[in-house]
């Protein structure tokens, strides 16, 4: 049970609290690539699609910038996650 | 942006990062650095952060050895809040062929013979180190346990917050567009948010150095090259060390978080600045992995992504000043090894930046010798 703000999970990929994301900015991240980073919010298998606005609602708050100023993070194919085992067959199912 | 400094060091990766705070060790008081993005925007921040000794060329084992030495106590010196996740669980480098089992062990000789306590092994004692491992065609292996890896993000950080701690003034989003230099000296540094008069100027540009070069007339023999690389996502344990094969291409590594990162060197690559990712290299580099280390079949990729390499036509760094040339230093090349190599390079950078001797003779890595031909390619690179 989330006994403060802090506590409340907001990358829930990778157990990222509130808490460490208000750290990471006020350690002076202002973007959300910086915050993700130091703490790895968006680089669980969901790719951020969970936390991102999440982060960058918060970042604009403590920044006071515009949630479309906080710079928009990358997202990285595949979209989503496979399996090496099938990734591997796709040649060869290619080639027949 | 302060408008005069000491030194101002172009580049937020971890070169530049690593420059940055050793300069202020050594007590240089006005450090300025500059960096186009945020911290880690080129090569650092897309890297397998491995780090090991064992080398096939006498410099870039003397470099790792003593960049390690550096990375052991580097939690404690730069005092930072977050893990460095520096882990040394050793490196396995894979032998497939004749021509490399000879290569292994000439470079284990070589590495013996300067203090690096790497070993080689049989397939048996190479499965007894990584059980997943698939030894079939193998002809051996060596492995070197002071090998490991760090979180390059933390790392860089580390050393911009520690150098920010002692004085220095890192810019983010600044851009350098020129450098000024008149009668043979360095004046000033001409960025997108002002001018910095300065004496000193330091090159840590990583695959934008050739660029940052011709600002002052030096024209580098640098090429860049995409290297792809992937993260699966976390796991139990299945692998302690690095694994690596020069003969395939390829390593994979283990994170402490879980997740295993792995890439491919592919000789086919074009030269450039592509940092897109193909569909190509997943199929490929999951076709190589899972006959490698089979129990990765069932184990999900969650992104893939590229970087580039600087590569210099030794595959060693071009470390130090050119001639004729007063308050200009380059720390660039790294022909993808900057990472492991940072803390001793930043030192290198600082000591000559302050006159003093180098804790490493690195006098033969000046740009020099690829005019003179002094100089002898790396064998041992993905
Ligand atoms: C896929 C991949 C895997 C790798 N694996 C490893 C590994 O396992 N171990 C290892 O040791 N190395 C590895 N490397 C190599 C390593 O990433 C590099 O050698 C190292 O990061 C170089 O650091 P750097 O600081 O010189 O360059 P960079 O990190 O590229 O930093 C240079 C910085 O300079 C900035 N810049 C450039 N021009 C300007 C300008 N005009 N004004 C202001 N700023 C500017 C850039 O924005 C950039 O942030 C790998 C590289 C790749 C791509
Ligand atoms: S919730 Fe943050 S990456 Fe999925």
């Amino acid at each position: 049970m989330a006994k403060t703000d802090d506590d409340i999970i907001v990358c829930r990929c990778e157990d990222v609290t509130l808490g460490e994301i208000r750290r990471a900015i006020a350690e002076g991240a202002t973007t959300i690539d910086e915050i993700r980073r130091i703490t790895r919010a968006g680089m669980g298998p969901c790719q951020g699609r969970t936390c991102r606005q999440l982060i960058a609602s918060e970042l604009a708050r403590k920044t006071g910038k515009p949630v479309a100023e906080v710079w928009p993070s990358t997202v990285r194919p595949p979209m989503k996650p496979i399996t090496m085992g099938s990734l591997a067959k796709i040649g060869e199912e290619g080639e027949e | 942006m302060r408008g005069t400094a000491d030194a101002v060091v172009i580049g937020g990766g971890v070169i530049g990062a690593s420059t940055a705070y050793n300069l202020l060790k050594l007590g240089m008081r006005d450090v300025v650095l500059c960096e186009k993005s945020t911290f880690c925007s080129g090569s650092t921040g897309r890297c397998g952060a491995g780090v090991r000794e064992q080398w096939g060329s006498k410099g870039n084992c003397l470099l790792a050895k003593a960049a390690i030495d550096r990375f052991e106590q580097l939690a404690d010196e730069l005092n930072y809040p977050h893990d460095l996740e520096f882990k040394q669980k050793g490196y396995l480098m894979l032998a497939h062929t004749e021509k490399e089992w000879d290569q292994f062990q000439k470079n284990v000789e070589l590495q013996n013979s300067v203090g690096i306590n790497a070993r080689l092994c049989t397939p048996e004692e190479a499965r007894q180190i990584v059980p997943a491992l698939n030894t079939e065609g193998m002809l051996g292996a060596t492995f070197n346990a002071r090998d490991g890896h760090a979180n390059p993000f933390h790392v860089t950080r580390a050393y911009l917050t520690a150098a920010e701690r002692l004085g220095a003034d890192i810019n983010y989003f600044t851009e350098v567009t020129g450098i000024e230099v008149s009668g043979g000296k360095v004046k000033s540094v001409i960025t997108d948010k002002g001018v910095i008069e300065t004496p000193l100027v330091i090159n840590a540009a990583g695959p934008w150095a050739k660029p940052v070069g011709e600002m002052v007339g030096v024209n580098l023999p640098l090429y860049t090259q995409r290297h792809q690389i992937l993260v699966t996502e976390p796991v139990g344990w299945l692998l302690d060390p690095m694994v690596m094969s020069f003969s395939i291409g390829i390593y994979c590594q283990q994170t402490p978080h879980g997740s295993l990162v792995m890439g491919i060197g592919d000789p086919q690559e074009p030269k450039g600045y592509d940092i897109g990712h193909s569909w190509q290299f997943l199929q490929e580099m999951c076709r190589i992995m899972t006959g490698l280390l089979p129990v990765l079949k069932d184990v999900r990729v969650v992104r893939q992504w590229s970087g580039l390499y600087t590569m210099t036509p030794d595959a060693h760094p071009i470390l130090g000043g050119v001639p004729g040339l007063d308050g200009y230093l380059q720390a660039v090349g790294f022909s993808g090894h900057g990472f492991m190599l940072a803390p001793v390079v930043g030192e290198i950078m600082a000591e000559m930046a302050m006159g003093r001797d180098t804790c490493l003779d690195v006098r033969n890595l000046d740009a020099g010798r690829f005019e003179r031909g002094e100089y002898n390619v790396e064998p041992s690179v993905v």
